[in-house]
């Protein structure tokens, strides 16, 4: 592919990962919004850190169409005591790195 | 334009500094991940510089990996910016809860801040927003903080990426700690465990019987809504 290819793939790539981002923020922030939607919308962040994080925790993924549901996987037996450490420090680079050293060792038992 | 209108910009240095202690997890966990990134674009063909032409103009993790899959599977272009956009919709959600926070500040701001937004800074800049102690100039440092640590990383990886070892010190993990760590600070309140247990629950089911990636802004959706209806059946109960 020339220059010119990939910046009128990346281009597009760009734009619809950029509008997806823009257009709600542009829109909702000079709006009043209604006090349902603030409820709702405080309740986005936990729900998406939860999506994103309990899949990975809890399904093995053998190749892109197999997908089984599994609770020995070492990103869950370590984010076991990474959990109780949060919950106990609330300290957010204690959590990362507790959580890497956990993973690392873990490497060494699977 | 009026410039008085950012008058209340914080010092400089502040500004970094607090914002690189919000943003440094995201960026430790960023380096295995873009490296390897980078490592997959130069085994599918892709020189180094179309690597960084796409972290700049793209930022988005997911789509990128998805995107150099497809063209060494010889996708059609039209095809790779679909599917981003599909995998990307899930931004929308983040976009339009930060706008809580973001209410009534400038379009010209809102305009550079909205290219930051990903998973990663949206769940760091929700944490500290919500926490109060938060403004919009932090929360930008840490997008671009995030962005050029992707940036570098993903180029990086195309030029050494194949030397560095796999799982080094568990840095593959960083990402996983950092999410857990800020899931434990959204658990303000029984509504909210509630809630993240519901779309746990709902993301594992949705992840395994549909495929793709819609789990993330399924189960969100899904989960908020029964978090937000039972909230009120609560309060209208009392």
């Amino acid at each position: 592919m020339t220059f010119s290819d990939y910046l009128f793939l990346f281009g597009g790539m760009g734009l619809v990962t950029y509008l997806p981002r823009a257009l709600p923020l542009l829109y909702l922030a000079h709006k009043q919004l209604p006090q349902w939607l603030i409820d709702w919308l405080s309740l986005i962040p936990v729900a998406v850190l939860s999506a994103l994080l309990a899949p990975s925790l809890f399904a093995d993924v053998t190749d892109a169409a197999d997908r089984s549901f599994s609770l020995g996987k070492p990103e869950f037996i370590v984010a076991i005591p990474t959990l109780i450490f949060a919950l106990k420090t609330l300290s957010l680079g204690g959590t990362v790195l507790v959580g890497m050293f956990l993973y690392w060792l873990a490497n060494f038992f699977y | 334009m009026n410039q008085n209108n950012d008058t209340n910009l914080p010092k400089q240095s502040d500004l970094l500094q607090q914002g690189a202690a919000a943003a440094w997890p995201i960026c430790l966990g960023y380096i295995p991940i873009g490296l390897s990134l980078g490592v997959l674009a130069q085994q599918a063909g892709l020189p180094w510089w179309s690597v960084a032409m796409m972290s700049v103009l793209v930022f988005a993790g997911s789509a990128q990996f998805i995107c150099v899959a497809m063209l060494a599977a010889g996708s059609s272009i039209a095809a790779i910016i679909f599917t981003t956009l599909i995998v990307n919709l899930r931004h929308t959600l983040m976009s339009s809860a930060l706008a809580i926070y973001l209410a009534g500040v400038n379009r010209k701001f809102l305009t550079v801040f909205s290219y930051g937004i990903t998973d990663e800074s949206f769940a760091v800049n929700m944490t500290q927003f919500k926490n109060g102690q938060w403004d919009r100039w932090r929360a930008l440092v840490v997008n671009h903080l995030a962005n050029s640590v992707w940036i570098l990383a993903t180029v990086t990886g195309t030029l050494v990426g194949q030397f560095v070892p796999q799982g080094a010190f568990g840095i593959d993990y960083a990402l996983t700690g950092m999410f857990i760590c800020l899931l434990v600070f959204q658990l303000q309140g029984r509504i909210y465990i509630l809630t993240g247990l519901l779309a746990a629950l709902i993301s594992v089911a949705w992840y395994l019987l549909i495929p793709g990636d819609s789990y993330i802004v399924g189960a969100s959706v899904c989960a908020a809504t029964l978090g937000y209806l039972m909230q009120r059946r609560y309060r209208s109960s009392k």
